[in-house]
């Protein structure tokens, strides 16, 4: 699958790794360099700086055949923006959205966008660890 | 009517001020606490501290019962965020977005915005009708009916000079709306008005044919 990825924090560094070793075709974009230092030396992928809630950015990072798109931002709002950009402008099969407040979470979702709350899944997996060992 | 301003920024500031002196309800949300207490020790209570694209902050500001929603930060997706928002949980009726880019207008009008305001365009809208060789300039857009208003002045060489206006051949559903001539004051066109060189014309077109309406009123 040919992914596009945008934000190269530290999720977005290893989830872009760990495509990139199971064969797919990724580009990770980023609007600031420095942030490629967290990709290894082994990453056969494609960096890329630029924003991604650019159009132009975003078609010359090739969204417009990109099968899946990732937005793993730190900005909630950014990631939101970015998929609506290539879910209804670009028409990304399928598109997934990091959105920290799970408030907004429930929202795009109802909405029509994959997303997913790292604070509920967190805080659920903690929960969980706490309560099992009672 | 109740008006929610997201961003106290500059723009955000005046655009309360103004509301405030129309006699409006307005408050403003904005994040920055110290942006908030100058609003506040200047106008009194309309400034509420918080996020405008959180849920929450809405629901305690009351925008259920907000007629307009305008968001006007320095940032496009916090715009969008915050509209949405508004729209989808709180059903307020109108919402105004700011944008910075205006490539924007695209997604913001296919993701329900009801209205975007870009600077650049507004700039770039004052610069052709400052500058002469410029005979077109659009006024006003219409945006659910997909109409433009726009002002047309008659050039010396103009093919319609001379021609009464029923002769005139205007694309589909325009229409002229008003001509002030270079002297004299201004008249509604009936059937029977002849168009004179310099007229300035307001006409009104489906935005799709503003090229020949200006290719049916310009062309020699």
């Amino acid at each position: 699958m040919k992914i596009l990825m945008m934000g190269c924090s530290r999720v977005g560094a290893r989830l872009a790794t760990q495509l990139d070793e199971d064969g797919h075709k990724v580009t990770i974009l980023d609007n600031d360099t420095y942030s490629f230092r967290r990709l290894p030396a082994s990453f056969g992928g494609t960096a890329l700086f630029g924003n991604g809630i650019d159009e132009e950015s975003l078609k010359k990072a090739g969204i417009e055949d990109a099968d899946v798109f990732v937005a793993v931002t730190q900005g909630d709002n950014r990631n939101v923006m970015a998929c609506q950009i290539a879910k209804f402008i670009f028409n990304v099969p399928r598109v997934v959205c990091r959105i920290y407040d799970p408030l907004r979470e429930e929202l795009y979702s109802a909405l029509g966008l994959e997303t997913l709350s790292p604070t509920k899944i967190i805080s659920e997996l903690f929960r969980e660890k706490i309560e099992g060992t009672e | 009517m109740y008006i929610i301003i997201v961003g106290g920024g500059r723009l955000g500031y005046y655009l309360l001020k103004a509301l405030l002196r129309e006699g409006h309800e307005v408050l403003v949300l904005e994040k920055d606490p110290r942006i908030c207490k100058t609003i506040t020790d200047e106008l009194g209570g309309v400034c509420f501290r918080g996020d405008g694209c959180e849920a929450a902050t809405l629901a305690e500001v009351g925008t259920g019962r907000a007629d307009m929603f305008v968001a006007v930060t320095g940032d496009d997706e916090d715009n969008l965020v915050a509209c949405q928002v508004a729209k989808h949980k709180h059903n307020v009726p109108r919402t105004i977005a700011r944008l910075r880019n205006p490539t924007n207008a695209v997604l913001f009008k296919k993701l329900g915005i009801d209205v975007t305001v870009n600077t650049t365009d507004l700039i770039i809208e004052a610069i052709e009708h400052e500058v002469p060789t410029h005979p077109v300039t659009q006024l006003l857009t219409l945006d659910e009916q997909g109409l433009i208003i726009v002002d047309v002045t008659i050039p010396a060489r103009s093919a319609v000079i001379g021609k009464m206006v029923k002769d005139i051949i205007l694309p589909t559903d325009a229409k002229l709306a008003l001509i002030i001539p270079s002297k004299g004051s201004a008249h509604v066109p009936v059937a029977h008005t002849i168009v004179q060189p310099g007229d300035q014309i307001i006409a009104i077109t489906p935005s799709q044919f503003k090229d020949e309406l200006k290719k049916a009123l310009l062309s020699p």
